[in-house]
């Protein structure tokens, strides 16, 4: 271990914190009555539409274009994904297939490539 | 009353508990490779509770010690939070003592079902949403112990296991995208956020993208509110 007990204890509190932090700092600015402005409120209709969009293409943020695989294995699990759960809306069969399926593709098929 | 909202959540939160199984194992393994065990496990997953940055942290852990680095990345990853409470507002200003839980456990996850979930007829809402919020918790401290033990004990390629995240968001994606008609929103934050990690690269696109999908949804509105101005007599 590089950090002593006391400094990993320090870092996780850091970190616990600055997350509190981000999750509460809306609710602590905002609150919510008959005077919330209609715009805060389009927001909150709205936002987690886009937010998911966001999470989406945060995943997959460290795929490379220019050198192999090309993110063929996100591509392909990914579209995996799509296709079975438009398909079959069974939420174990989407997630633990792509993820298998991905593994599989990872460790097996594009092994020489990483 | 609370066991009835308890058997309301459950089946809501299955999605939840596939992602984050894998998604915490997956944190437990890397975690053990680097030395620790069970017990900082568990203290991170019950106290920090954030899936991505928690994954950070072992990058941390495994560095030199720096405490306003450490701060700086949280803020950074986690910023995205900032935009929760919007939708989140009034459903949690009914939750009373449970509020700073609800806020305290509000993942991507939690978030993404608290916005669709609608507690059945004669279900207390305040119960529903704390139990859909708690369960995700233990789903992913129960992950990050397991994926920790086994991590320790069996020597297995665990390669590309992080893809449970990917697959869940994409899952929760085609939910939301089913349940509306107004397919813009998704697919500003889609389109926008790509367009930014093209454009900045991994390590900052996100504050950018968040930028670019609020001012193009603040656009929307303007226009909105200006077609319904003009449609009224």
């Amino acid at each position: 271990m590089t950090l002593s007990t006391t400094q990993a204890l320090l870092t996780i509190g850091v970190v616990a914190v600055g997350t509190l932090l981000t999750r509460s700092l809306t609710f602590v600015l905002f609150s919510i009555g008959k005077t919330t402005p209609k715009f805060v409120k389009y927001l909150g209709e709205v936002l987690p539409f886009g937010m998911i969009g966001m999470l989406v293409i945060y995943c997959i943020r460290h795929v490379s274009l220019q050198f192999a695989p090309f993110g063929l294995p996100e591509l392909i699990a990914g579209v995996f994904v799509a296709i079975v759960h438009k398909w079959k809306h069974n939420i174990l069969l989407s997630i633990g297939g792509g993820t298998v399926l991905y593994m599989f593709l990872l460790q097996m098929v594009f092994y020489g490539t990483l | 009353m609370r066991r009835k909202a308890l058997r309301a959540a459950l089946p809501l939160t299955i999605p939840v508990l596939m992602g984050y199984l894998f998604l915490g194992i997956a944190f437990g393994v890397l975690l053990s490779r680097i030395g620790y065990h069970v017990g900082w496990a568990f203290l991170m997953s019950v106290f920090i509770y954030a899936g991505a940055m928690q994954f950070v942290v072992i990058e941390l852990l495994a560095s030199p010690f720096g405490l306003f680095n450490a701060l700086l990345l949280t803020l950074t990853v986690n910023a995205r939070h900032l935009f929760y409470g919007f939708s989140l507002l009034e459903k949690f200003s009914i939750s009373g003592k449970l509020k700073p839980y609800m806020i305290f456990s509000l993942t991507d996850e939690t978030y993404s079902l608290l916005c669709v979930a609608e507690s059945p007829q004669g279900v207390n809402r305040k119960w529903f949403r704390f139990f859909i919020a708690a369960l995700n918790h233990l789903y992913w401290v129960l992950g990050s112990l397991l994926g920790n033990v086994a991590g320790t004990l069996l020597d297995f390629d665990y390669t590309g296991i992080e893809f449970a995240m990917t697959a869940l968001f994409i899952v929760i994606f085609i939910e939301q995208w089913e349940s509306t008609k107004k397919h813009l929103p998704a697919l500003l934050g889609l389109g926008l956020s790509l367009l930014c990690l093209l454009l900045f690269g991994s390590e900052n696109f996100v504050i950018f993208s968040m930028i670019a999908i609020f001012f193009s949804l603040a656009i929307l509105y303007r226009r909105n509110s200006r077609v319904e101005r003009e449609a009224e007599p």
